[in-house]
């Protein structure tokens, strides 16, 4: 682990004043990379020429007396299913190996505008589901905090990139968790905003009623302006918000007094004692700082879990039928169009994908539509009311963020089940549209880290930076294993 | 496919006509769903232009192919015809949702199709046809159109058997109107009426160029028997109508098919057939067991289309004078039943505002209707002043009725615009009573036998008696008149 790190504030602030050349901090992040990455395995694909010249434009704009942007000359890595112009954007799955988009998705375009500098597209569990990302078809990406475990997932690489400091920031997509779990596990700061305050325009479809962008970083602060920067309404997404980006630095030296910090007291169990444990000492801490800590009921939470896993799927079955070889990606050849499209996909997806597909498919098939899927629309709505509730008597809700550390590889592959029992924390948020994020809080079993899960209503994203920075200035020391097999 | 039985599409009806099994105590029941394309700059969901007849593949974008990461943007303008052909449809224009409706085929590039299912944005309305009949309208709601496959080698044009496929996505994403409307035909000229009058609506409120031929507007119709009274019987849809007249002939065929089967004791089956323009016949294309399960759901790419109480009252204000009421002022104007031919033609032409014009200047909207029915050319080359002089003329007994056709035709042909004028110089010049009455003396002196022919009752001996007037007077004789006058000289 580099201990020396410097944060995308810090990095964005020397080259803008010009005391250190993009061009330097590019290279140094280049080498960890170049020497890690063989092991972890974060990336798809590294863009070392590509963050070289873009360094040499931040640094000549630097001379020429030109502000660069609020991201001057940071890192970012992108997780690979954001699409980037002529790049390879692969979401990990073979059926879309060779696809070079002729478009950046809106994110790409913000980052870029803002200074940033892309060093890579990040590894991912195929199409985004998962828990582990053991689903990509380019193999693993490993916990660099111990490279015997896994590093959550589906944004695995880009919870590893930065845990790494491959990258100061990355950015994940988060459809039931896959931000904030692999946040946790990777002991980082993740977060998966309101829905729609984040362009979906250019990010490769898992579950569209779900899905939502956001950040991982080392820090709170980081975290924001990284959120920032990607933030406000896009008139290319009919679903984004019609706000402007969403204001949070200005917010994280607030502290939390007067603030109601809100406990679930019909949480599912699940959470392991460690991880039950730090969650508790984060309500101590808040409390400490000035929170009023309050019960509160959300009965329907525990339905989340089963309804996620119909309408996710529901939605991936319906977003995922346009790769059937005619237009762009794989193909694999046969006797004629029905054949192609299935030998095609047969070859291009796999198992995890084709599972989902088929639970969605089966879902919505005419005669269990009502059974399935409508009567998980209605959980959800349910769920939806049961928050509202919440939220009349407590600002934010804490909660574990995943109910357990960092898991070895191969443990749950085999068992689809207990996997999706990684997201019973994370997926009522998806579900609601709601802001929720990550945040490291010591240490658990093996002196991985635990994070704490901060949950705010819509568009209270800002509250719920608050309580994050909050947390991050009492937490405990977030890595304290040996690292075996850690790089370094 | 599983069908009843097999010898389906080798059976074939007698080929008599409506008449005579509506006498046998059949009706049809026929419904119609017509999709048309609306006239907008760009698709229904990306900037891509929404033209007919550009190189194949040129209209198109991330969004148009489906590509990886697009995202649909619905488009105002679409959303703004959508009501105005609803309202003009006497629809309630009401808060609706996209829905995907799922489907694999290559011309089909996100393997969905985004339509409007049970909240549309168009409910409720009616079409009267020009004979007063009221047609209900179910719905109206907007959806996207496929991209175009052509199918190259094998038989038939059909994708099963041929050697490759072509596809152009120009046409995919651009917006189209469904408008579905109840059962409520029971006659193929109902039917065709309802198209037609539909089409005029279509081409006057700017929603469409409403071409069959072009593929802007599709027709499938729903066709079912009963007899009169009893509850529906199973339908079938019949596809591939490329016309008008197809439309007719197509379910006044599958009418007969239906009865035929009822009459055997033999069951309908819920059915789509294929309309074949070479044999007359439809055929079975797919039956219902082998329907595709669409898994509709709710697009969560798009939100809620909520166009409020003032855009729906503005675009409700901007609708034109529609069909039905410009034949109606034409028809009071011209003293002539609205579905009267010279009205229905001169309305569709939309020439019924320069004969309102000649109306507005003291001429004859009854006159001239006739005067421009017969002869289009009118409305574009000659000035409305000069036909208003010329009705009046020909009203008023200056001219006669055929003498009134000659100047029109001048007035046509040659540049001089002024009937007085043309009138002169061709001679003409109001005959009177007196050189009338002596020219009919003359034709009965002349032919007796008709003459008592006519005075017998027999109508047709008054050809020849008139036809001698004719050609005494030169043609200028007003053949009324010269008929009135042979009556009075009656016995």
């Amino acid at each position: 682990m580099n201990n020396n790190r410097t944060s995308a504030v810090d990095i964005a602030q020397n080259v803008r004043n010009n005391v250190k050349t993009a061009a330097d901090f590019i290279e140094e992040h280049l080498a960890r990379i170049a020497e890690h990455d063989g092991e972890i395995h974060a990336f798809n694909l590294v863009l070392a020429k590509e963050a070289r010249a873009r360094a040499a434009e931040i640094d000549e704009m630097v001379a020429a007396g030109r502000d660069p942007g609020p991201l001057a000359g940071v890192p970012v890595a992108l997780k690979d299913n954001m699409c980037t112009q002529g790049i390879p954007t692969t979401c990990s799955s073979n059926i879309l190996a060779d696809w070079r988009p002729p478009y950046d998705a809106t994110v790409v375009t913000r980052l870029r505008e803002a200074g940033a500098i892309f060093v890579g597209k990040t590894n991912l569990d195929e199409f985004a589901m998962g828990s582990s990302t053991e689903n990509s078809a380019f193999g693993p990406t490993k916990n660099p905090l111990d490279t015997t475990r896994v590093p959550g997932g589906s944004s695995g690489g880009s919870a590893a990139a930065v845990a790494a400091d491959f990258a100061p920031i990355s950015f994940g997509s988060d459809t039931g968790g896959s931000i904030r779990q692999p946040a946790a596990l990777c002991g980082v700061v993740g977060v998966k905003p309101t829905y729609g305050a984040v362009s979906r325009l250019g990010l490769i479809a898992f579950g569209s009623s779900l899905d939502q962008i956001g950040p991982f970083a080392h820090t709170v602060a980081d975290a924001a302006i990284g959120l920032e920067t990607i933030s406000g309404h896009d008139p290319g997404d009919s679903t984004s918000i019609q706000e402007g980006p969403l204001d949070l630095s200005r917010k994280l030296e607030l502290g939390v007094a007067g603030l109601r910090i809100g406990r679930i007291t019909d949480l599912p169990a699940g959470a392991s004692p460690d991880v039950e444990q730090r969650t508790e000492e984060a309500f101590d801490a808040l409390r400490a700082a000035g929170a009023e800590i309050v019960d509160v009921k959300v009965p329907a939470f525990s339905y989340g879990l089963t309804a996620y896993y119909l309408i996710a799927p529901a939605e991936a079955s319906s977003n995922l039928a346009r790769f059937d070889g005619v237009r762009f990606g794989m193909r694999t050849a046969s006797t004629d169009t029905n054949r192609m499209y299935m030998a095609t996909r047969t070859e291009g997806f796999g198992d995890e994908v084709k599972r989902r597909i088929m639970l969605g498919t089966y879902a919505l098939s005419a005669g269990y539509y009502d059974a399935y899927y409508g009567r998980a629309q209605k959980v959800r709505r349910l769920i939806a009311n049961d928050f509202s509730a919440a939220y009349e008597k407590a600002d934010v809700l804490l909660t574990p963020a995943s109910p357990t550390v960092a898991f070895e590889m191969g443990d749950k592959a085999s068992d689809p089940l207990t996997m999706y029992l990684c997201d019973t924390y994370t997926i009522p948020s998806n579900l609601t549209g709601h802001p929720g994020m990550s945040v490291p809080f010591g240490t658990g079993d093996h002196g991985l880290p635990v994070g704490v899960q901060v949950l705010a209503p819509a568009l209270k994203d800002d509250v719920m930076f608050q309580v994050g920075a909050a947390l991050e200035r009492s937490a405990p020391q977030r890595f304290t294993g040996s690292g075996e097999g850690g790089a370094s | 496919m599983s069908i009843a039985y097999i010898n389906d599409d080798a059976f074939h009806p007698s080929n008599d006509d409506y008449e005579r099994w509506s006498k046998d105590g059949w009706e049809m029941v026929v419904g119609l769903e017509v999709h048309v394309e609306l006239a907008t700059k760009t698709k229904l969901f990306s900037a891509s232009p929404n033209r007919f007849g550009d190189e194949p593949n040129t209209n198109i974008d991330p969004v148009t192919l489906g590509l990886p990461g697009a995202l649909p943007v619905l488009n105002r303008q679409a959303v703004e015809l959508a009501m105005r052909l609803g309202l003009a449809l006497n629809c309630t224009v009401q808060k609706s949702t996209f829905a995907r409706k799922n489907y694999f085929y290559p011309d089909m590039p996100k393997a969905y199709q985004i339509s409007q299912y049970d909240e549309p944005i168009n409910i409720d309305g009616w079409l009267d046809l020009p004979d007063g009949f009221r047609v209900g309208i179910e719905r109206g709601h907007l959806e996207e159109d496929t991209g175009k496959s052509t199918h190259v080698g094998g038989a038939g044009g059909r994708i099963h058997g041929s050697d490759y496929s072509l596809i152009d996505f120009n046409r995919a994403g651009v917006p189209l109107v469904e408008i579905v409307s109840r059962p409520d035909i029971r006659h193929p000229e109902q039917a065709k009426g309802y198209i037609n009058e539909l089409r005029e609506i279509l081409v006057a409120v700017g929603a469409s160029d409403a071409k069959m031929e072009e593929g802007s507007m599709r027709v499938d119709a729903n066709v079912s028997v009963r007899k009169p009274g009893e509850n529906f019987n199973t339908r079938c849809e019949i596809k591939n109508v490329n016309s008008v007249r197809s439309l007719g002939r197509a379910i006044e065929y599958e009418a007969r098919r239906q009865i035929a089967l009822h009459e055997a004791d033999e069951p309908v089956v819920q059915q789509t057939r294929h309309w074949d323009e070479n044999d007359g016949r439809t055929h079975t294309l797919r039956s219902k067991e082998d329907a595709d399960d669409y898994r509709y759901f709710l697009e969560p790419d798009l939100v809620v289309v909520d166009p409020g109480i003032e855009w729906i009252e503005r675009v409700r204000d901007a609708l034109p004078v529609l069909p039905a009421e410009r034949r109606a002022i034409l028809a009071d104007a011209a003293g002539q039943s609205a579905n009267s031919e010279a009205v229905m033609v001169v309305a569709e032409r939309g020439q019924d505002d320069y004969v309102m014009d000649v109306a507005k200047l003291g001429g004859d909207a009854g006159v001239a209707l006739k005067h421009v029915k017969e002869a289009p050319e009118l409305a574009e080359q000659v000035p409305v002043e000069s036909l208003a002089t010329l009705s009046k003329m020909e009203l008023s007994g200056v001219i006669t009725a055929s003498q009134a056709k000659t100047i029109v035709a001048v007035m046509i042909e040659s540049q001089n615009v002024d009937p007085e004028v043309i009138a002169a110089d061709l001679g003409f010049e109001a005959m009177d009573n007196s050189d009338l009455e002596a020219m009919v003396d003359q034709a009965i002196a002349g032919q007796p036998e008709a003459w008592e022919k006519f005075c017998a009752g027999e109508g047709k001996a008054m050809g020849a008696l008139v036809g001698a007037v004719m050609k005494a007077s030169k043609g200028q004789a007003d053949g009324k008149a010269v008929t009135a006058l042979f009556q009075t000289k009656k016995p």
